[in-house]
């Protein structure tokens, strides 16, 4: 090798490669640059939310138990969708295309660590969720009075909910890409899997309204554990008797999103394909 | 491992199911050199390729590129390497630009990211959003993308598919300017006369092997082929000889027609003939 004559290899012990953190930053730029820069993207992800938290606000006036309003209730839900559907969504739709058309076989071609790529989706994610969490408290806030927890306590379950939530949510939106053939299946897979989740987890309905038959299936899901996690940060602390454990059950929530976390992981790991089956 | 080879692989395999694609290829190339892999479609040129590239395992064989196994590679291995794949990886919302230079910082010791948009033409273009580009314009991007890590070794998958002829020159000066700074540099092509004016070997791949290895002008023994002379008779036929000794028969002519010899045309099989005859004899 050093009998090469070429200039590139003679100086490239001089170079130096950006460090792990530098490169999963950058990454984390390319995607959010990526997804801001398509207009589609931001408007109905960001957006969603936002509208469907207006609608329900509009429908269901009232209270469900003394001081709970009904948008007080749905707050929750809404939350956990908007963060399933800036991680799970995006994702489980964003990566087939993305394999389709070679950006994962051009990215596998570079010295670029495979880990990397995931880096910044992640860093993306969680970028878009923040704001879009903002926006939609924000709006929830101004328009029908949405009471914000006080204690610091409150914030700090909001915080770890939503980073267990999002974090699961994206592993398995990376884990369901895989199963799409095309480009054009990714929201096929993705979609359906969303709406039952939602339907069935107390996004749309009150959750203790439910049949216990779709409870339980819930139970087994993160999306369940994400609005219970957040009803404890939103609703008063009598409210929680009536939750179907006859209380938040924190603990509960911390281990169940962890442990899909650790299945999200595994099957990213385990299945995650670079090129299109075709492709060998 | 030999310092001079680039790439050595020797009874390199890979099926698809039933379907072999590659039917024990042993392939040599040195270092330094610009070798260019002919072949139809379907032949496996493109499966031979993407294993040495590491994209694809083989079933049997063995294979080094720069010294590892690119099914194994060494850490900086693909520091070392450039692909240009065929139409692939379009990243829609982002500029010539943007891409380049993220793509510079994948590498240990990337090139100028405005030189080598410059270097493939696409100075002007620079800001513009890479779903807006032609057709060729994106090869260039892609070209750009293959260089932009300075790699020791340069993968080229039928590169100027989509370009003008104004636009290949330009191409096949740049693959000239690389070759001359001692990059090795590999290409597939459908295009004959680009595999004559670039390639310092060629070789032929059809059903799955290596058919055969040689510089352009000795490909099958193209060099002892015999010249066609033609030329028109005093009737106004055109009569066409082979020949061994076409100088002799030309001279011969010339004096039969003491002088100009009309519609007098020599040639001989050009790298096209030659090919087509040896995939066909197949």
């Amino acid at each position: 090798m050093t009998t090469t004559l070429k200039p590139a290899t003679a100086a490239r012990a001089a170079g130096h490669q950006p460090g792990p953190l530098a490169l999963a930053l950058r990454q984390g730029r390319l995607e959010l640059t990526q997804f801001l820069r398509s207009r589609e993207s931001v408007v109905f992800t960001m957006g969603f939310p936002v509208v469907m938290i207006l609608i329900f606000a509009a429908v269901f006036d009232g209270e469900i138990a003394p001081g709970v309003s009904y948008p007080q209730y749905f707050i929750t839900g809404m939350i956990a969708t908007g963060l399933m559907t800036v991680s799970f969504q995006n994702l489980g739709i964003w990566i087939p295309i993305e394999r389709d058309r070679g950006v994962l076989k051009r990215y596998r071609g570079t010295p670029m660590p495979k880990w990397v790529y995931f880096a910044g989706k992640v860093i993306m994610v969680v970028v878009v969720g923040v704001i879009e969490t903002a926006l939609l408290l924000a709006v929830s806030v101004a328009v029908f009075d949405l009471q914000l927890p006080g204690a610091a306590t409150k914030w700090l379950t909001f915080g770890w909910v939503s980073v267990l939530g999002i974090t699961a949510c994206t592993l398995c939106g990376i884990a369901v890409s895989s199963l799409a053939r095309t480009s054009r299946s990714g929201s096929a897979v993705v979609t359906p899997i969303a709406l039952v989740l939602q339907f069935i987890s107390g996004v749309f309905f009150v959750f203790t309204e439910l049949p216990s038959w779709m409870q339980q299936t819930a139970a087994l899901f993160p999306l369940k554990w994400m609005c219970q996690g957040l009803r404890s940060v939103f609703l008063p602390e009598t409210f929680a008797g009536q939750e179907p454990g006859g209380s938040y059950e924190l603990g509960r929530v911390a281990l169940v999103l962890a442990a899909w976390c650790v299945i999200g992981l595994l099957l990213c790991l385990g299945t995650f394909r670079w090129t299109t089956r075709r492709d060998g | 491992m030999d310092n001079e080879l680039a790439i050595v692989a020797r009874g390199l395999r890979k099926a698809y199911g039933k379907n072999v694609a590659v039917a024990g290829v042993d392939l040599e190339v040195r270092r330094g050199e610009v070798f260019a892999l002919l072949g139809p479609n379907g032949a496996g040129k493109t499966t031979t390729v993407e294993i040495l590239e590491g994209y694809r395992r083989r079933d049997a064989g063995e294979v080094s590129v720069l010294g590892s196994d690119p099914a194994t590679p060494a850490a900086d291995w693909r520091n070392r390497i450039g692909i240009v794949l065929q139409g692939v990886g379009e990243f829609d919302e982002l500029s010539v630009s943007e891409l380049v230079h993220h793509f510079a910082g994948f590498y240990a010791d990337a090139d100028d990211p405005e030189k080598v948009i410059a270097r493939v033409g696409l100075a002007g273009k620079a800001r513009a959003r890479t779903h807006t580009l032609s057709g060729g314009q994106k090869r260039r991007l892609d070209v750009a993308l293959g260089i932009i890590g300075r790699p020791e070794l340069l993968f080229l998958d039928e590169p100027t598919t989509g370009f003008d002829p104004e636009a290949r020159r330009e191409f096949w000066q740049l693959i000239r300017d690389l070759a001359a700074v001692g990059t090795t540099i590999v290409l597939t092509t459908h295009y004959l006369d680009e595999a004559e004016a670039l390639a310092d070997r060629v070789g032929v791949i059809a059903g799955g092997r290596l058919i055969e290895v040689a510089a352009p002008e000795h490909l099958g023994n193209r060099q002892q082929a015999h010249a066609t002379v033609s030329w028109r008779t005093p009737e106004g036929r055109t009569e066409s000889t082979e020949s061994a000794t076409p100088t002799e028969l030309v001279t011969e002519l010339a004096a039969r027609f003491d002088g100009e010899v009309p519609g007098l045309t020599v040639t001989r099989p050009t790298l096209e003939d030659i090919y087509l005859q040896m995939i066909g004899h197949r």
